[in-house]
């Protein structure tokens, strides 16, 4: 998975990307429907977002992933309005919005708990912002609007029903369809599907996504799931301590983590320090501890001689006995979990010198590997320029 | 069986309060209510309706307490929200219990002795004579509905002020930063979302404060000195005084008949707001 070759491939996969990255530097201005530059937010004593700079492409799917307290909700409210930066600007469609209140920004949300107006039916609920227009519009007009926003989240029958009869699915796409009936510039989505369980989770992820396309609109997600973000965003902003860490595509952020902190929230790594021993043809040969020695791809771009690896469970490879091949390394471990999980098996193993390490055995190499048990010695088997050198931590 | 049982015993003490503590003395007073007096004062046994067509002779204690009780009321209300308010949704968490102390602490010293410092404010050595000193004349406050109203509305703010500040306590800010989103600005958004919401607060203090306010007597007695009287002044005047207490029987039933009909609307109004409405807002 993260050989040589692919990673070449992947990086030629996201040229269309980075094409427009080189040649212009930014997203145009046409192209980009928000921007933070510079954007800080400070409580009291507590720094929520520092110098955040992103800029948000039309039309794009956006998410900011993170643990709690990292930043992202800050980032989103600022864009809502909830809150204005302590400095640097927020701009929304080239305009500095920083100190325009909420009820004035073309934005629109998805509350964490959806925050539906009790007091009203779900087609009053839909309808709000439109009744909050002015000039007022048409009540005719109005009611044309609700009745195609319920359509467009499938509660035509609805209407008339009180937001608390309904299920977290129904309120959730009642929430929906309340904000983007006036359809916003930018969409926000915090945390939405956090209340709902696994199996309605997928339904309304793909739903969301459907919506997306249909509309047209900028969807902002908050989340700290990310297999959520892998799977619905175009992009995602991974924060951490009020700052951004990394911005990519998913498959960027998981082939190519920046540093230690992405690696381990994205996908799951098995991250290992070792030291330098020479550099050549975009390849490292490091050693780990106990002297194994790996040849991985030099992807940190600069000449430290300690530094962290990071592999895949999956790109790596166990095996009863034998000899590695050419330069793959091989490192003697011991099973001490194994968990089946259909479409492949995860060890979890002991290495010697080392310590920790994942490995996910796909169904047909678990076959040929034959029944090993929790606390049989087995190797694992490096490729060699798999893997990638993680940057160092700011 | 035991479970039967269990709540048998439970209920009991309430059982015994109600029915010998309420529902006896009103049977007594409804009974009374149609004798007649006694010639040396007190109840004679009879059957007539001779006490409630004598009702209009106190007709003023009715027209004052159906006055000031609804408009202490609304004084109460129109001072107890902005409070609550401010007290719910605007002070830190710091100062929110001292503040919330501060509008029990007059409790901690009796009605009596607090309508009594009234009468000094209001009287010729307090408030007039201030205003006197700035050049507003001579007014008189003490012993007016005025002094009425203001010891009323004094007495009675905090039960006004407590189920507001509950109402307000219990709403949900995010749906101010969705109607906020939606484009309401503040204004706005106080009249279509806090203030429906919080209107079982409103009802329920008012109807506190307003049940209370028609029975009331001592603060009338104390600040409206004998020309200003509610019901309740009648009722301890006919009972203590005059010992007519077939015609003050009277009274008392027709005030309580008076105050049920105000329930049974509160209620349908409660009923009204607690199920939501088809109508959004105020607006």
């Amino acid at each position: 998975m993260l050989d040589a070759n692919a990673e070449a491939g992947i990086r030629m996969g996201a040229s269309r990307e980075q094409g427009t990255h080189s040649t212009q530097g930014h997203p145009s201005d046409e192209d980009c429907v928000a921007e933070f530059v510079g954007a800080t937010k400070r409580f009291g004593a507590v720094l929520a977002a520092d110098r955040i700079n992103l800029r948000i492409r039309r039309g794009e799917f956006l998410s900011f992933l993170g643990p709690s307290g990292c930043g992202k909700t800050t980032a989103l409210r600022m864009l809502a309005g909830f809150e204005s930066p302590s400095d640097g600007t927020v701009r929304i469609d080239g305009q500095d919005v920083s100190r325009v209140p909420a009820y004035a920004r073309p934005v629109n949300m998805v509350f964490q708990h959806y925050a539906l107006f009790p007091h009203m039916t779900v087609a009053q609920n839909i309808g709000y912002g439109l009744r909050q227009v002015r000039p007022k519009l048409a009540k005719s007009e109005i009611a044309a609007r609700v009745d195609a926003a319920l359509a467009k989240v499938r509660l035509e029958a609805f209407g008339a029903r009180r937001t608390w009869e309904l299920s977290g699915g129904q309120q959730q796409r009642v929430a929906l369809a309340r904000a983007i009936i006036n359809e916003p510039k930018l969409l926000l989505l915090d945390e939405p599907m956090a209340a709902l369980d696994a199996k309605l989770r997928g339904e309304m992820q793909r739903e969301l996504l459907d919506l997306q396309r249909s509309l047209g609109i900028t969807f902002v997600l908050v989340t700290h799931d990310q297999e959520e973000a892998l799977s619905m965003s175009d992009r995602i902003c991974i924060m951490g301590a009020g700052r951004i860490v990394q911005v990519g595509t998913p498959q960027d952020l998981y082939d190519r983590p920046r540093n230690r902190y992405v690696a381990d929230f994205v996908g799951k790594a098995n991250i290992l320090s070792g030291e330098v021993l020479s550099r050549q043809a975009g390849l490292a040969r490091i050693a780990l501890a106990g002297g194994a020695q790996v040849l991985v791809p030099d992807t940190a771009g600069d000449t430290r001689r300690h530094v962290d690896v990071a592999v895949r469970p999956e790109a790596l490879r166990l095996a009863v006995a034998g000899e590695a091949l050419g330069e793959d390394a091989m490192l003697r471990a011991r099973i001490t979990h194994r968990t089946f999980l259909g479409d492949h098996t995860e060890y979890l193993l002991l290495a010697e010198d080392i310590g920790p390490f994942q490995v996910n055995v796909p169904r047909q190499a678990e076959r040929a590997l034959g029944g090993q048990r929790v606390g049989d010695q087995v190797h694992i088997l490096w490729t060699a320029g798999t893997g990638l050198i993680l940057a160092a931590e700011e | 069986m035991t479970r039967t049982r269990a709540r048998a015993l439970l209920l009991m003490p309430a059982g015994i309060w109600y029915g010998v503590l309420l529902l006896f003395p009103l049977a007594v007073v409804l009974v009374f209510s149609f004798g007649e007096r006694n010639p040396i004062g007190g109840y004679a046994p009879g059957f007539t309706f001779e006490q409630y067509a004598n009702l209009p002779a106190r007709l003023s204690a009715f027209i004052n307490t159906l006055t000031l009780a609804p408009a202490g009321t609304l004084a109460a209300l129109l001072i107890a929200y902005p409070l609550a308010y401010y007290l719910a949704l605007k002070v830190s968490a710091r100062w929110k219990t001292t503040l919330l102390i501060l509008v029990i602490v007059p409790f901690w010293t009796s009605i009596l002795i607090r309508s009594y410092a009234w009468i000094y404010l209001l009287g010729g050595n307090g408030i007039p004579a201030l205003l006197e000193a700035v050049g507003l004349g001579d007014i008189r406050l003490i012993n007016t509905p005025f002094a009425v109203l203001v010891g009323i509305v004094y007495g009675y703010l905090p039960l006004m002020v407590f189920p507001i500040y509950v109402a307000l306590e219990k709403l949900d800010r995010s749906l101010l930063e969705a109607a906020a989103d939606l484009g309401t600005p503040p204004w706005r958004s106080f009249l279509q979302i806090t203030l429906p919401l919080s209107m079982p607060g409103v009802l329920t203090g008012s109807m506190l404060v307003f049940i209370l306010l028609t029975g009331e007597f001592l603060i009338p007695a104390i600040l409206g000195g004998g020309k200003v009287f509610f019901v309740g002044n009648a009722l301890v005047d006919l009972f203590l005084q005059s010992r007519n207490w077939a015609f003050g029987s009277a009274v008392a039933v027709a005030l309580i008949v008076i105050m049920l009909i105000v329930v049974a609307l509160y209620s349908r109004a409660v009923r009204r707001f607690g199920a939501g409405r088809d109508d959004v807002g105020l607006m």
